[in-house]
Parts: structure tokens; sequence; C-alpha cells
């Protein structure tokens, strides 16, 4: 996926860029007058402000509701370097801005193959065909007079964390691990739609296809579209976006993102795996044998403190709040330790709001920081007992040439001023 | 104790226990119990000839879906040259950023590997399936299938597993073509070669030596400058 070399050439023009980020946290705080000293008075209280005096916009200024001007660095971004064009490329979910389990449509990461199709519902259709007693065609209002389920799930792209196999690449939380996303779906369970249609005894296999310039198809066992898989055609409580597959898109819980085809127009079953091309020469991991598993579908139990992270440094000595996201593809988060030294020792994190399956959980350290450097790891334990490995660990069994599926532990190196930077340690 | 008031107490244990489990449990109704309220609803319609010949294009590695067709070597690199080399580069090295299509035999093992059709996939289906639904890039679906055969040829040319610019590729010798890598990919099995990571008691306490840094993302510096996006407004 990355390419060290034109990575590289690409240094010099970006060290100034790269060198601003790592400053930001360069000056901490002075710590503020403790109550009862004798404390400046500031012109903030004891002037009137502009927005105390002055009207506000009236409830007509903003129909469709946008965040504050002063939020406006929380975006998605991309890494220029990564993809020959921005069409079949990925952005990645700022992760170290957001806070709770849900997150906010606008920013979930976005990766396409041929960029957005932009398809009226009107004319969108959803065929059913190959081994059926009866190929169907349904229209969006014919899916939206089936029965409904919601359910919050996450989507992490089996190439999060990706680019740094190797080592420490990327320096912040959002491209180490911005390619997820979790929010709530509303759709209609797979199976009530391949009722309809009457699978035959010998369908063991299903093709997802995709309506946009990609044709986006991936091959997805029987077994999983019975269980859990769904027909989505909302997000948030409102359509999907454009970029998230508007009008349809699969939901294929605790999978590879790759397998959630958007823009879904059409499901053929059959009784083998149609090999296309995102599940052979891409999605399949090269180990260090030469050998390659395919298939490898699950993902693996993750998690990630995404503050403190190098976009999010710490400024303040004593409280501070450390938090994160943890996150399986076999079922429940049960557990995260967090270590502060780098994985000598470890404390478990307190994990708050709902803790559904196959749903990132929220977790939280509420800590004192005295100044001294931290080595700040998380580790995600889950309902099977799966623990997240640390990166070496990981490296030993699948090389580092996988592309996909590091769910090693990542390290954050915060010094003494608050700056904290992705590192590699041994 | 009353017999009422334990009996209240009951209930209010099974009303905390209630509400304890309800997280994980009720706000997330299996899908068994929707499906079960969905026996035939008749919805949808039937599905023409047409429609599903129109939209049902993929070709698997048994040859199911292959339409008949043939095309050359030579007239596959007349077409590449005209609407593929420009990205694909003249003999599938590659231009930029775009993928390699040729090369990279025996590198799989090698510490920079060349993932290429010819050193990597497994399947030729695969190469045809994806040129007729994705490609050329931004001009989907416009090539006819002789050309996606002709395609098809070249790309196994560059690779040398066919070595004659006069070969013809068709719907009868399609699935005789063995890819070189096809015996290299087996299924997952992360549950049983990586069985160590399930860990009733990962260890909390002087777990390992004093980490050293060994690597930063700070001296690659291939980082975007997070504080210049674009704005939301």
């Amino acid at each position: 996926m990355t390419d060290r070399t034109s990575a590289e050439t690409l240094n010099r023009r970006r060290f100034l860029g790269a060198a601003s980020l790592a400053g930001a946290g360069a000056a901490l705080s002075a710590i503020p007058a403790l109550a009862g000293e004798t404390a400046k008075s500031e012109a903030l209280i004891t002037d009137v402000q502009d927005w105390q005096r002055y009207l506000g916009d009236g409830v007509d200024k903003h129909p469709y509701g946008v965040p504050s001007k002063f939020e406006k660095n929380v975006i998605r971004r991309d890494v220029p370097w990564l993809t020959a064009s921005a069409e079949s490329s990925v952005n990645f979910t700022p992760l170290h801005d957001l806070d709770g389990i849900i997150t906010p449509s606008g920013l979930c990461f976005e990766r396409h193959h041929g960029g957005v199709a932009e398809i009226n519902p009107a004319d969108h259709r959803l065929m059913i065909n190959g081994l059926v007693d009866k190929p169907l065609v349904f229209t969006m209002d014919d899916i939206k007079r089936m029965p409904r389920v919601n359910k919050v799930y996450f989507l992490e792209c089996a190439a999060n964390s990706g680019m740094e196999w190797r080592g420490s690449q990327l320096n912040g939380c959002q491209f180490t691990h911005g390619m997820i996303h979790n929010v709530m779906y509303t759709g209609v369970p797979l199976k009530v739609l391949l009722d309809e249609a009457g699978l035959k005894p010998n369908a063991k296999w299903l093709m997802l296809e995709g309506a946009d310039s990609a044709g986006m198809n991936r091959s997805l066992p029987i077994e999983k579209a019975l269980n859990d898989v769904m027909i989505a055609f909302a997000m948030n409580g409102e359509a999907l976006r454009p970029e998230q597959g508007y009008p349809l898109r699969a939901v294929i819980p605790g999978w590879e993102g790759n397998l959630w085809v958007k823009w879904l127009r059409r499901i053929e079953a059959g009784d083998q795996p149609w090999q296309t091309r995102e599940e052979t020469s891409k999605y399949t991991d090269l180990l260090a044998d030469g050998n390659s598993r395919k298939h490898t579908f699950v993902m693996d139990a993750k998690s990630v403190v995404t503050n403190p992270s190098p976009q999010a440094p710490l400024k303040h000595k004593g409280r501070n709040v450390l938090s994160g996201l943890a996150w399986s593809g076999r079922g429940t988060v049960k557990r995260v330790d967090v270590s502060m030294d780098g994985g000598r020792n470890w404390q478990t994190a307190r994990i708050d709001g709902p803790t559904f399956d196959k749903s990132v959980v929220r977790f939280y350290v509420d800590f004192d920081w005295n100044g001294q450097e931290l080595m700040i790891q998380s580790r995600a334990i889950d309902s099977t007992g799966y623990v997240q490995p640390s990166k070496d660990e990981l490296r030993k069994v699948r090389g580092v040439n996988s592309i996909y599926h590091n769910n090693g532990i990542q390290t954050w190196l915060v010094h003494s001023g608050g700056e904290t930077e992705n590192v590699e340690i041994g | 104790m009353s017999k009422s008031a334990n009996a209240l107490t009951l209930a209010l244990a099974a009303l905390l226990l209630g509400g304890m489990s309800a997280p994980g449990s009720t706000q997330q109704m299996a899908n068994s119990d929707v499906t079960k309220l969905a026996a035939k609803l008749g919805l949808g319609r039937a599905a023409t000839a047409d429609e599903i010949a129109a939209w049902d294009t993929d070709v698997r590695p048994d040859g199911r879906g292959l339409p008949v067709g043939k095309g050359t070597v030579k007239q596959g690199d007349d077409l590449f040259q005209e609407k593929c080399a420009s990205c694909h580069g003249e003999f599938g090295q590659g231009v930029g950023r775009w993928p390699v299509l040729a090369g990279g035999a025996g590198t799989l093992k090698a510490d920079r590997p060349d993932k290429t059709v010819g050193s990597f996939w497994p399947d030729l289906s695969t190469v045809f399936d994806y040129i007729k639904r994705a490609m050329p890039y931004g001009n989907a679906q416009s090539l006819t299938n002789d050309e996606v055969y002709a395609l098809t040829a070249y790309i196994l040319s560059m690779n040398d597993i066919v070595k004659d610019e006069t070969f013809e590729l068709n719907d009868k010798n399609f699935t005789s073509i063995k890819m070189p890598n096809a015996a290299a990919f087996f299924e997952d099995d992360r549950e049983t070669s990586e069985k160590q990571f399930w860990n009733k008691n990962p260890c909390m306490k002087d777990c390992r030596p004093a980490p050293k840094v060994t690597g930063r993302a700070m001296a690659i510096d291939v980082t975007p400058d997070g504080k210049s996006g674009p704005k939301v407004e």
C-alpha cells in the first residue's frame, strides 16, 4: 500500500507542515490559581461581550445545522501520497476530536474505488438473482415497506493501521486508526429479502455488487448473510450520506469494511465464492512465507487511545482525562487495559456508555500528570477472551507485508512538554 | 421478613437485573425476531431475463458467466496502449502510484514483494470480471466482450503466462489457463494459528523490561499537516 520511496520523496516538502503539527502542544498552560488564592479578574466576565449584547442568528439561518465555526478543524483528512487518485482513495475519521461511541455522519471516513455514485433513490433498484426460486427486483419504496431493525455497529477498513506494519509512520491517530466509524443503522435484515426470492438449497455464497463506477463486488458466505447482515437505508436517524452508499448499503457486522458494499444494486446467490478482485488481489493477507490468507473477514479486537495522541497533546499538568475507543468483530468488548509505561504495568480503564455487540466502546482513565514522560498504550479484551496483541507479537505471525488486519497495540510517547508522538518501542 | 416483603425484594431484584442487562440485549433485537414477522411479504417484482443479462456480468474461476467472445494478444496490445497505458504503463509497469500489472515473479517472500496479476493473482477470471465491470477507470463498462478477452490475453502475455503474440483467448480455452500463484492462498486460520492471542490472564504487573523507543513517525515525516484542512463552512 505504501511506497516508501515516494513517501521519502515527499518528506522534505511536508517537513514544515509536520513540524507545526508536532509543535502544537509545545507550550503547557500555566497552572491556574487555586480556589482561595487571589485571582485576577477576567475581562471575559467583567465586560459585556458581543454575544451577550447583540442578537444572534434566527431559526431561518440554518435549515440544516452545521458545527460551530470554532470547530472548523474537526474534519476528515486524507494522505495524498497514499493513492493515485482521490476517486479511488480513502480519508480518515478525526478520532482525536470525537467522544462517546457514535461517529457524526459527516465525519465517517470514506473509501471509494470509483468515486461517490450520485443516485436518485427513485432510480435505484436492488436485484436478487442466481440460485433463487424467483429472481426479484426491489425499489426503495418496496424496501421501506419491510420490517426494520436499528443496530449500532462499527465499520473498520481491513487496511486501518496498514501503513504502520513496519513501524510508526503517520503521526496522528486520525491517520493510524481513522479508518473506522460507528453509527446506528436502520434497515432490513438481509434474510427478509432472501426469503422473498427463496434461496435454493445449494446457495452457499452470495455476491454483493454496487452501482458505482467500480461495480464493487464481494462474496459473502450464506451463514453470515442469514445471521446478522442487514441492508441499511439510514444512519444516525437520517438517510445514508452519499459517500456511505446512499440510498442503500450492506451492513456486515464485525467484518472488514470492504464487504459492506455501498450503493448496493444486486445480490447473486451461488454455490462458491466469485474470487473477485477485492477478495484475491486485495484484502488477502500475504505472510512472510509467501503464502496468503484469504477470507479473513472478521476484524480482531483492537483499541486506541484517542486522547492524548499526536494531534491532541496534553495541555495541562495535574488532572487529565485519557480517552479511547475499543472494538471487536467477534462480539463485545469486555475490558480495556491501559499502560502509561509502554506495557510494563497495566490498569483497567473505565468503559462508559453502552456496550453493544460489534460496536465500539468508549473508555477513560482519569489521571494526574506531573509532567513525566509517558508511553501510553491500550489493549482490548473481547467476549471470546481474545487479548489485543503487541505489534511485535503480531509481526511474528503475520510478517510486515500483509497490509490488512493490523490490530497491534499502539504506543504514544508523551514528552514532558505534553507533545505526543507515534513511536515504535522495543 | 414477611412473605410479601420478600416478594417485593425479589421483584425489585428482577427489575434491577433486567435494567442491568438492557444495553446488550433489548436495545439490539435479534434479527430472527424480525424475520419471523416477515414470512413472504409479496414485495418486489420478477426480474426480467434482459435485466438479469444486463447486470449479471460476473465471471467465476470455473468459467461460469463467461460471455461468448475472443481476442488475441496483439489486439490486446493495441487496445492497451490506447486505453490503459496512460495509467498502467506500456508494459503494465505502472505509472506513478497507479497499479503495476506485470512482473514481480518470485518476489512474494522478499522484503518488498511486488504483487501483480502475474506474481500474485490466483484466478484469471478475476481479470476478466474486473476489466468488464470497472475499466477503463472513469469510463467503466465501455469495452466489448471481445475487447475484454483481448486485454486479458495481453496481460497474460506481459506476465509471460502466454508467450505467443498470436495467442487467442476465448470462452473455450479460458479455464485452461492456470495462474502461477494459484496454490498459495489458504482459508483464514487465525483462530488456530494465532490461538496464543486468547489469554485468560493477561499480565498486569512488571510485564516486560523498560521499553526503548526504536522508531518515530516524526523521523519519517510523511504526515499531512493536521492544521491545514479545508474549511467546513
